[in-house]
Protein backbone atom coordinates (compact mmCIF):
# COMPACT_ATOMS: atom_id res chain seq x y z
CA UNK A 1 0.00 0.00 0.00
CA UNK A 2 1.50 3.57 -0.88
CA UNK A 3 1.96 5.32 2.24
CA UNK A 4 0.49 8.87 2.27
CA UNK A 5 2.33 12.03 2.34
CA UNK A 6 2.53 14.31 4.80
CA UNK A 7 1.89 18.09 4.08
CA UNK A 8 3.36 21.08 6.67
CA UNK A 9 1.25 23.86 6.59
CA UNK A 10 2.95 27.23 8.29
CA UNK A 11 0.79 30.45 8.97
CA UNK A 12 0.17 32.87 11.78
CA UNK A 13 -3.45 33.03 10.92
CA UNK A 14 -5.29 30.18 12.26
CA UNK A 15 -8.38 30.73 9.74
CA UNK A 16 -6.36 30.82 6.80
CA UNK A 17 -4.64 27.91 8.27
CA UNK A 18 -8.04 26.15 8.30
CA UNK A 19 -9.05 27.48 4.66
CA UNK A 20 -5.31 25.79 3.15
CA UNK A 21 -6.35 22.29 5.23
CA UNK A 22 -9.37 22.04 3.20
CA UNK A 23 -8.41 23.21 0.02
CA UNK A 24 -5.62 20.45 0.28
CA UNK A 25 -7.63 17.74 1.77
CA UNK A 26 -9.28 17.59 -1.55
CA UNK A 27 -6.30 16.43 -3.50
CA UNK A 28 -7.02 13.24 -4.80
CA UNK A 29 -3.52 11.45 -3.17
CA UNK A 30 -5.45 13.04 0.03
CA UNK A 31 -2.58 13.65 1.94
CA UNK A 32 -1.69 13.72 5.77
CA UNK A 33 -1.55 17.74 6.87
CA UNK A 34 -0.07 18.93 9.72
CA UNK A 35 0.15 22.76 10.49
CA UNK A 36 2.03 25.36 12.51
CA UNK A 37 1.19 28.29 13.85
CA UNK A 38 5.06 29.94 13.68
CA UNK A 39 8.51 29.19 12.43
CA UNK A 40 9.97 28.05 15.16
CA UNK A 41 6.98 24.83 15.69
CA UNK A 42 7.66 23.94 12.21
CA UNK A 43 11.14 23.77 12.52
CA UNK A 44 10.80 21.61 15.82
CA UNK A 45 7.53 19.53 13.70
CA UNK A 46 10.13 19.05 10.71
CA UNK A 47 12.57 17.46 13.34
CA UNK A 48 10.75 14.78 14.63
CA UNK A 49 9.37 13.34 11.55
CA UNK A 50 9.44 13.59 8.21
CA UNK A 51 7.48 15.63 5.15
CA UNK A 52 6.94 15.64 1.54
CA UNK A 53 5.79 19.43 1.10
CA UNK A 54 6.43 22.38 3.26
CA UNK A 55 3.64 24.82 2.38
CA UNK A 56 4.46 28.38 4.20
CA UNK A 57 3.82 32.26 4.56
CA UNK A 58 6.28 35.11 4.74
CA UNK A 59 5.20 37.49 6.98
CA UNK A 60 5.07 35.77 10.17
CA UNK A 61 6.06 37.06 13.68
CA UNK A 62 9.51 36.18 15.06
CA UNK A 63 10.95 33.94 12.68
CA UNK A 64 9.27 35.03 9.28
CA UNK A 65 8.87 32.63 6.19
CA UNK A 66 12.61 33.18 4.72
CA UNK A 67 14.40 32.77 8.04
CA UNK A 68 12.32 29.31 7.68
CA UNK A 69 13.68 28.52 4.87
CA UNK A 70 16.51 29.14 5.37
CA UNK A 71 16.98 26.22 7.64
CA UNK A 72 15.17 23.74 5.62
CA UNK A 73 17.41 24.52 3.10
CA UNK A 74 20.51 23.80 5.33
CA UNK A 75 18.91 20.78 7.59
CA UNK A 76 16.54 19.40 5.12
CA UNK A 77 17.61 19.81 1.59
CA UNK A 78 15.02 17.28 0.07
CA UNK A 79 12.11 18.64 1.23
CA UNK A 80 9.77 19.97 -1.28
CA UNK A 81 8.83 23.93 -0.54
CA UNK A 82 6.14 26.02 -1.64
CA UNK A 83 5.65 29.76 -0.61
CA UNK A 84 1.91 31.05 -0.24
CA UNK A 85 1.73 34.84 0.36
CA UNK A 86 -0.15 38.24 -0.50
CA UNK A 87 3.45 39.58 -0.34
CA UNK A 88 4.14 40.74 -3.82
CA UNK A 89 7.44 42.20 -3.87
CA UNK A 90 9.62 41.30 -6.94
CA UNK A 91 12.78 41.38 -4.50
CA UNK A 92 11.15 38.82 -2.04
CA UNK A 93 10.20 36.53 -4.54
CA UNK A 94 13.64 36.53 -5.85
CA UNK A 95 15.02 35.90 -2.26
CA UNK A 96 12.58 33.21 -2.31
CA UNK A 97 13.69 31.57 -5.34
CA UNK A 98 17.70 32.04 -4.37
CA UNK A 99 16.37 29.63 -1.12
CA UNK A 100 15.63 27.03 -3.89
CA UNK A 101 11.71 26.62 -2.76
CA UNK A 102 9.79 24.89 -5.82
CA UNK A 103 6.72 27.15 -5.78
CA UNK A 104 6.21 30.64 -5.40
CA UNK A 105 2.59 31.15 -5.07
CA UNK A 106 0.34 34.41 -4.06
CA UNK A 107 -2.39 33.42 -1.92
CA UNK A 108 -5.20 32.36 -4.24
CA UNK A 109 -8.91 34.07 -3.68
CA UNK A 110 -11.12 32.87 -6.74
CA UNK A 111 -12.28 29.33 -6.96
CA UNK A 112 -10.07 29.10 -10.61
CA UNK A 113 -7.16 29.94 -8.39
CA UNK A 114 -7.73 27.52 -6.14
CA UNK A 115 -7.82 24.85 -8.38
CA UNK A 116 -4.53 25.76 -10.36
CA UNK A 117 -3.10 25.79 -6.86
CA UNK A 118 -4.52 22.63 -5.63
CA UNK A 119 -3.49 20.75 -9.17
CA UNK A 120 0.31 22.66 -8.57
CA UNK A 121 0.64 20.98 -5.31
CA UNK A 122 -0.61 17.32 -6.67
CA UNK A 123 2.13 17.64 -9.31
CA UNK A 124 5.07 18.74 -6.60
CA UNK A 125 4.15 15.73 -3.93
CA UNK A 126 3.77 13.58 -6.65
CA UNK A 127 6.08 14.12 -8.75
CA UNK A 128 9.45 11.44 -8.61
CA UNK A 129 12.45 12.13 -6.91
CA UNK A 130 14.78 11.33 -9.77
CA UNK A 131 16.93 14.01 -11.89
CA UNK A 132 15.66 14.58 -15.47
CA UNK A 133 15.16 17.55 -17.45
CA UNK A 134 12.53 20.07 -16.17
CA UNK A 135 9.35 20.35 -18.29
CA UNK A 136 8.99 16.52 -18.97
CA UNK A 137 9.76 14.62 -15.67
CA UNK A 138 12.37 12.02 -14.88
CA UNK A 139 13.05 11.79 -18.34
CA UNK A 140 16.47 11.43 -19.86
CA UNK A 141 17.21 13.51 -23.02
CA UNK A 142 17.70 10.62 -24.96
CA UNK A 143 14.03 9.84 -24.58
CA UNK A 144 12.99 13.56 -25.12
CA UNK A 145 14.56 12.93 -28.52
CA UNK A 146 13.16 9.59 -28.76
CA UNK A 147 9.86 11.11 -28.24
CA UNK A 148 9.59 14.04 -30.93
CA UNK A 149 11.04 11.52 -33.11
CA UNK A 150 9.13 8.75 -32.97
CA UNK A 151 6.07 11.52 -32.73
CA UNK A 152 7.55 12.69 -36.14
CA UNK A 153 7.61 15.62 -35.28
CA UNK A 154 9.06 18.92 -36.34
CA UNK A 155 10.27 21.16 -33.63
CA UNK A 156 13.47 22.43 -32.32
CA UNK A 157 14.40 21.76 -29.02
CA UNK A 158 16.71 24.60 -26.87
CA UNK A 159 18.81 22.75 -24.28
CA UNK A 160 20.62 25.03 -21.26
CA UNK A 161 22.91 23.29 -18.35
CA UNK A 162 23.81 26.43 -16.55
CA UNK A 163 25.56 28.81 -18.80
CA UNK A 164 25.92 26.58 -21.98
CA UNK A 165 23.31 26.66 -24.92
CA UNK A 166 22.69 23.93 -27.31
CA UNK A 167 19.57 23.37 -29.76
CA UNK A 168 18.55 20.42 -32.06
CA UNK A 169 16.75 21.03 -35.15
CA UNK A 170 13.83 17.86 -35.38
CA UNK A 171 11.86 17.72 -39.15
CA UNK A 172 9.26 15.44 -39.42
CA UNK A 173 10.95 13.11 -36.64
CA UNK A 174 14.47 13.06 -38.14
CA UNK A 175 17.36 14.95 -36.58
CA UNK A 176 18.58 17.81 -39.12
CA UNK A 177 20.79 19.58 -36.93
CA UNK A 178 22.55 20.40 -33.59
CA UNK A 179 24.69 23.62 -32.50
CA UNK A 180 26.64 23.83 -28.88
CA UNK A 181 29.08 26.39 -28.47
CA UNK A 182 31.39 26.03 -31.86
CA UNK A 183 29.97 22.59 -32.58
CA UNK A 184 28.00 21.64 -35.14
CA UNK A 185 26.02 18.41 -36.31
CA UNK A 186 27.31 15.55 -34.69
CA UNK A 187 29.81 16.22 -33.02
CA UNK A 188 27.13 18.82 -31.09
CA UNK A 189 24.57 16.26 -30.95
CA UNK A 190 27.14 14.08 -29.11
CA UNK A 191 27.88 17.05 -26.42
CA UNK A 192 24.53 18.06 -25.71
CA UNK A 193 23.46 14.53 -25.08
CA UNK A 194 26.87 14.14 -22.28
CA UNK A 195 25.10 16.96 -20.23
CA UNK A 196 23.44 15.08 -16.78
CA UNK A 197 20.53 17.10 -16.58
CA UNK A 198 19.43 20.76 -17.51
CA UNK A 199 16.16 22.63 -18.58
CA UNK A 200 14.40 22.63 -22.35
CA UNK A 201 11.81 23.94 -24.11
CA UNK A 202 9.86 23.07 -27.55
CA UNK A 203 10.51 26.27 -30.02
CA UNK A 204 8.78 26.17 -33.18
CA UNK A 205 10.14 24.27 -35.84
CA UNK A 206 12.25 26.13 -38.69
CA UNK A 207 11.58 23.78 -41.55
CA UNK A 208 14.09 25.67 -43.94
CA UNK A 209 17.17 24.72 -41.36
CA UNK A 210 19.83 22.77 -43.48
CA UNK A 211 20.27 19.53 -43.00
CA UNK A 212 23.88 18.74 -41.33
CA UNK A 213 23.11 15.15 -40.38
CA UNK A 214 22.50 12.76 -42.62
CA UNK A 215 22.14 9.68 -39.92
CA UNK A 216 19.08 8.39 -38.51
CA UNK A 217 18.15 9.29 -35.13
CA UNK A 218 18.46 5.64 -34.18
CA UNK A 219 22.14 5.10 -35.71
CA UNK A 220 23.42 8.30 -33.70
CA UNK A 221 21.48 7.54 -30.54
CA UNK A 222 23.41 4.05 -30.78
CA UNK A 223 26.50 5.72 -31.54
CA UNK A 224 26.22 7.96 -28.78
CA UNK A 225 25.64 5.10 -26.33
CA UNK A 226 28.79 3.25 -27.09
CA UNK A 227 30.54 6.42 -27.05
CA UNK A 228 29.86 6.67 -23.59
CA UNK A 229 30.29 3.32 -22.68
CA UNK A 230 33.90 3.53 -24.11
CA UNK A 231 34.52 6.93 -22.22
CA UNK A 232 33.59 5.17 -18.65
CA UNK A 233 35.27 2.41 -19.79
CA UNK A 234 38.62 4.73 -20.38
CA UNK A 235 38.16 6.47 -16.55
CA UNK A 236 40.95 4.34 -15.20
CA UNK A 237 43.16 4.81 -17.71
CA UNK A 238 46.49 6.46 -17.15
CA UNK A 239 45.64 10.12 -18.57
CA UNK A 240 42.23 9.61 -16.34
CA UNK A 241 44.29 9.30 -13.57
CA UNK A 242 46.77 11.89 -13.67
CA UNK A 243 43.73 14.76 -13.65
CA UNK A 244 44.62 15.67 -17.22
CA UNK A 245 42.38 15.97 -19.90
CA UNK A 246 43.28 16.11 -23.31
CA UNK A 247 44.89 19.43 -24.70
CA UNK A 248 41.98 19.89 -26.76
CA UNK A 249 39.05 19.48 -24.62
CA UNK A 250 37.14 22.79 -24.17
CA UNK A 251 38.13 24.36 -20.87
CA UNK A 252 41.29 24.58 -22.51
CA UNK A 253 40.05 26.48 -24.82
CA UNK A 254 38.33 29.17 -22.98
CA UNK A 255 40.01 32.79 -23.89
CA UNK A 256 41.88 34.21 -21.03
CA UNK A 257 42.32 30.57 -18.67
CA UNK A 258 45.40 30.92 -16.96
CA UNK A 259 44.62 27.74 -14.11
CA UNK A 260 42.08 25.60 -13.49
CA UNK A 261 42.07 24.17 -10.02
CA UNK A 262 38.71 21.68 -8.98
CA UNK A 263 38.13 20.52 -5.37
CA UNK A 264 36.31 17.97 -4.47
CA UNK A 265 34.34 18.26 -0.81
CA UNK A 266 36.20 16.49 1.99
CA UNK A 267 39.42 15.74 0.00
CA UNK A 268 41.81 17.55 0.60
CA UNK A 269 43.96 17.32 -2.54
CA UNK A 270 42.49 19.00 -5.42
CA UNK A 271 40.76 16.50 -8.03
CA UNK A 272 42.61 18.35 -11.21
CA UNK A 273 44.86 21.40 -11.57
CA UNK A 274 46.27 22.76 -14.35
CA UNK A 275 48.91 25.37 -15.01
CA UNK A 276 49.84 25.93 -11.55
CA UNK A 277 51.88 24.43 -9.07
CA UNK A 278 51.45 23.51 -5.56
CA UNK A 279 47.91 24.63 -5.84
CA UNK A 280 46.78 23.46 -2.06
CA UNK A 281 47.38 26.89 -0.26
CA UNK A 282 44.67 28.20 -3.24
CA UNK A 283 42.69 25.29 -2.56
CA UNK A 284 42.65 26.42 1.07
CA UNK A 285 41.46 29.78 0.21
CA UNK A 286 39.09 29.31 -2.36
CA UNK A 287 37.71 26.56 0.07
CA UNK A 288 37.32 28.59 3.31
CA UNK A 289 36.06 31.78 0.95
CA UNK A 290 33.33 29.63 -0.52
CA UNK A 291 32.31 28.61 2.83
CA UNK A 292 32.25 31.78 4.21
CA UNK A 293 30.00 33.63 1.22
CA UNK A 294 27.53 30.49 2.03
CA UNK A 295 26.97 31.25 5.76
CA UNK A 296 26.84 35.14 5.10
CA UNK A 297 24.49 34.18 2.45
CA UNK A 298 22.43 32.27 4.70
CA UNK A 299 22.54 34.88 7.45
CA UNK A 300 21.12 37.59 5.05
CA UNK A 301 18.16 35.23 3.41
CA UNK A 302 20.06 35.46 0.06
CA UNK A 303 20.50 32.02 -0.80
CA UNK A 304 23.88 30.78 -2.07
CA UNK A 305 26.63 32.94 -4.09
CA UNK A 306 26.76 31.57 -7.78
CA UNK A 307 30.19 33.29 -7.99
CA UNK A 308 32.71 34.68 -5.70
CA UNK A 309 35.24 36.62 -8.04
CA UNK A 310 38.62 38.47 -6.77
CA UNK A 311 39.79 40.91 -9.33
CA UNK A 312 43.13 42.15 -8.94
CA UNK A 313 46.71 44.13 -11.39
CA UNK A 314 48.30 40.79 -11.77
CA UNK A 315 45.44 38.39 -13.09
CA UNK A 316 41.61 37.32 -11.75
CA UNK A 317 40.17 34.62 -10.07
CA UNK A 318 36.55 32.80 -10.49
CA UNK A 319 35.35 30.56 -7.55
CA UNK A 320 32.25 28.72 -8.13
CA UNK A 321 30.64 25.27 -7.32
CA UNK A 322 28.79 22.63 -8.88
CA UNK A 323 27.01 20.31 -6.74
CA UNK A 324 29.61 18.74 -4.73
CA UNK A 325 32.93 20.00 -6.62
CA UNK A 326 34.48 23.47 -5.57
CA UNK A 327 36.35 25.48 -8.55
CA UNK A 328 39.32 28.14 -8.12
CA UNK A 329 40.00 29.52 -11.80
CA UNK A 330 42.58 31.84 -12.56
CA UNK A 331 41.71 34.50 -15.90
CA UNK A 332 43.98 36.91 -17.27
CA UNK A 333 44.00 40.41 -16.29
CA UNK A 334 42.54 41.71 -19.38
CA UNK A 335 39.02 40.05 -18.70
CA UNK A 336 36.54 42.59 -17.15
CA UNK A 337 34.62 41.16 -14.20
CA UNK A 338 31.31 40.20 -16.41
CA UNK A 339 33.23 37.90 -18.23
CA UNK A 340 35.46 36.59 -15.65
CA UNK A 341 31.96 35.53 -13.82
CA UNK A 342 30.93 33.71 -17.19
CA UNK A 343 33.76 32.42 -18.20
CA UNK A 344 34.46 31.08 -14.75
CA UNK A 345 30.23 29.59 -15.04
CA UNK A 346 31.25 27.98 -18.40
CA UNK A 347 34.14 26.65 -17.39
CA UNK A 348 32.95 24.83 -14.22
CA UNK A 349 29.62 23.62 -15.96
CA UNK A 350 31.88 21.94 -19.13
CA UNK A 351 33.86 20.08 -16.70
CA UNK A 352 30.77 19.01 -14.19
CA UNK A 353 29.40 17.69 -18.04
CA UNK B 1 -13.57 50.46 23.64
CA UNK B 2 -13.18 50.39 19.78
CA UNK B 3 -10.92 53.25 19.84
CA UNK B 4 -8.67 51.96 22.44
CA UNK B 5 -8.44 49.03 20.15
CA UNK B 6 -6.84 50.54 17.59
CA UNK B 7 -3.55 51.00 19.78
CA UNK B 8 -3.71 47.73 21.16
CA UNK B 9 -3.67 45.78 17.54
CA UNK B 10 -1.32 43.60 16.44
CA UNK B 11 1.66 45.09 14.94
CA UNK B 12 2.08 43.75 11.46
CA UNK B 13 5.35 41.64 10.81
CA UNK B 14 7.71 43.05 8.79
CA UNK B 15 10.90 41.36 6.63
CA UNK B 16 14.13 43.08 5.90
CA UNK B 17 14.48 44.54 2.68
CA UNK B 18 18.24 44.33 0.85
CA UNK B 19 20.02 47.74 1.12
CA UNK B 20 21.22 49.38 -1.19
CA UNK B 21 24.08 51.80 -0.63
CA UNK B 22 27.43 51.47 0.62
CA UNK B 23 29.93 52.10 3.18
CA UNK B 24 33.88 52.14 4.46
CA UNK B 25 34.89 49.78 7.00
CA UNK B 26 38.80 50.65 8.19
CA UNK B 27 41.61 48.45 8.69
CA UNK B 28 40.17 47.19 12.46
CA UNK B 29 36.64 46.53 11.74
CA UNK B 30 35.24 49.97 12.39
CA UNK B 31 32.32 51.21 10.07
CA UNK B 32 33.31 54.85 8.87
CA UNK B 33 30.45 56.14 6.65
CA UNK B 34 27.82 54.61 5.81
CA UNK B 35 24.66 55.30 3.19
CA UNK B 36 22.71 52.17 4.16
CA UNK B 37 19.19 52.49 5.38
CA UNK B 38 19.24 52.77 9.02
CA UNK B 39 16.67 49.81 8.82
CA UNK B 40 19.35 47.43 7.69
CA UNK B 41 20.43 46.01 11.24
CA UNK B 42 24.08 47.28 11.56
CA UNK B 43 24.90 43.51 13.02
CA UNK B 44 24.79 42.32 9.37
CA UNK B 45 26.78 45.88 8.14
CA UNK B 46 29.66 44.38 10.84
CA UNK B 47 29.04 40.81 9.75
CA UNK B 48 29.51 41.58 5.56
CA UNK B 49 32.47 43.68 6.27
CA UNK B 50 34.02 41.30 8.84
CA UNK B 51 33.85 38.63 5.84
CA UNK B 52 35.47 40.55 3.29
CA UNK B 53 37.77 42.10 5.57
CA UNK B 54 39.03 38.30 6.31
CA UNK B 55 38.75 37.20 2.81
CA UNK B 56 41.44 40.04 1.34
CA UNK B 57 43.62 38.73 4.55
CA UNK B 58 43.74 35.25 3.57
CA UNK B 59 43.54 35.77 -0.04
CA UNK B 60 47.37 38.16 0.54
CA UNK B 61 48.75 35.46 2.78
CA UNK B 62 47.60 32.60 -0.35
CA UNK B 63 49.80 35.27 -2.30
CA UNK B 64 46.53 36.40 -4.16
CA UNK B 65 46.93 39.99 -5.27
CA UNK B 66 43.09 41.05 -4.97
CA UNK B 67 42.06 44.76 -5.23
CA UNK B 68 38.50 43.84 -5.61
CA UNK B 69 35.65 41.41 -4.70
CA UNK B 70 32.59 40.84 -6.26
CA UNK B 71 30.19 38.57 -4.73
CA UNK B 72 27.01 37.63 -6.75
CA UNK B 73 23.69 36.43 -4.70
CA UNK B 74 20.91 35.53 -6.77
CA UNK B 75 19.06 38.46 -5.31
CA UNK B 76 22.25 40.67 -4.06
CA UNK B 77 25.29 41.75 -5.55
CA UNK B 78 28.75 42.61 -3.21
CA UNK B 79 31.35 44.59 -4.64
CA UNK B 80 34.46 45.44 -1.99
CA UNK B 81 37.33 47.44 -3.01
CA UNK B 82 40.48 46.46 -0.85
CA UNK B 83 41.42 49.92 1.20
CA UNK B 84 44.75 49.69 2.57
CA UNK B 85 43.21 47.09 5.31
CA UNK B 86 40.07 48.48 5.42
CA UNK B 87 37.26 48.14 2.27
CA UNK B 88 34.63 50.26 0.46
CA UNK B 89 31.78 47.92 -0.32
CA UNK B 90 28.67 48.61 -2.03
CA UNK B 91 25.63 46.43 -1.96
CA UNK B 92 23.50 46.40 -5.01
CA UNK B 93 20.13 44.59 -4.93
CA UNK B 94 19.41 42.60 -8.15
CA UNK B 95 15.60 43.80 -9.82
CA UNK B 96 14.24 39.99 -10.43
CA UNK B 97 12.57 41.48 -13.18
CA UNK B 98 15.77 42.15 -15.22
CA UNK B 99 17.19 38.52 -14.27
CA UNK B 100 16.08 36.60 -17.13
CA UNK B 101 16.05 32.81 -15.82
CA UNK B 102 14.74 32.81 -12.34
CA UNK B 103 11.34 32.37 -14.14
CA UNK B 104 12.02 29.27 -15.57
CA UNK B 105 12.23 27.08 -12.01
CA UNK B 106 8.54 27.38 -11.67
Amino acid sequence: MATKHKILLVDDDPDLLDMYREILKQLPSAPDIQIATSGARAIALLESEPYRLLITDLKMPRMDGLQVLSIVRRKHPNLRTVVLTSVMDEQFRARVYAQGVDLFWQKPSTEREIDMFRDCIESLIERDDQAGFRGVQSKSLVDLIQIECLSQSSSVLRITNGPLVGKIWINHGELFDAEAGNLQGEEAFLHILSWKSGNFEVMPSEPRHARVIQKSYNALLLETVQAFDEAQAGASNPTAESGMRPASDPISQLSGLEFFVALEQGQTKPAEARNIENPERLAEWTRTTLKRFHELGDKLQLGQPDTVLGLGLQGHVGLTQQGKTEFCIGWRYSLDAAEVRKSTKKASALWAS
Amino acid sequence: MGFLSLFSSKPEPTMVHLPSGSFTVDRSGRILVSTLPSSFPETLVNEIATQVRTTFQEAKAAELSLGELVIHYPSLKIIARELRGGALIFLVPINLASTPGIHSRL
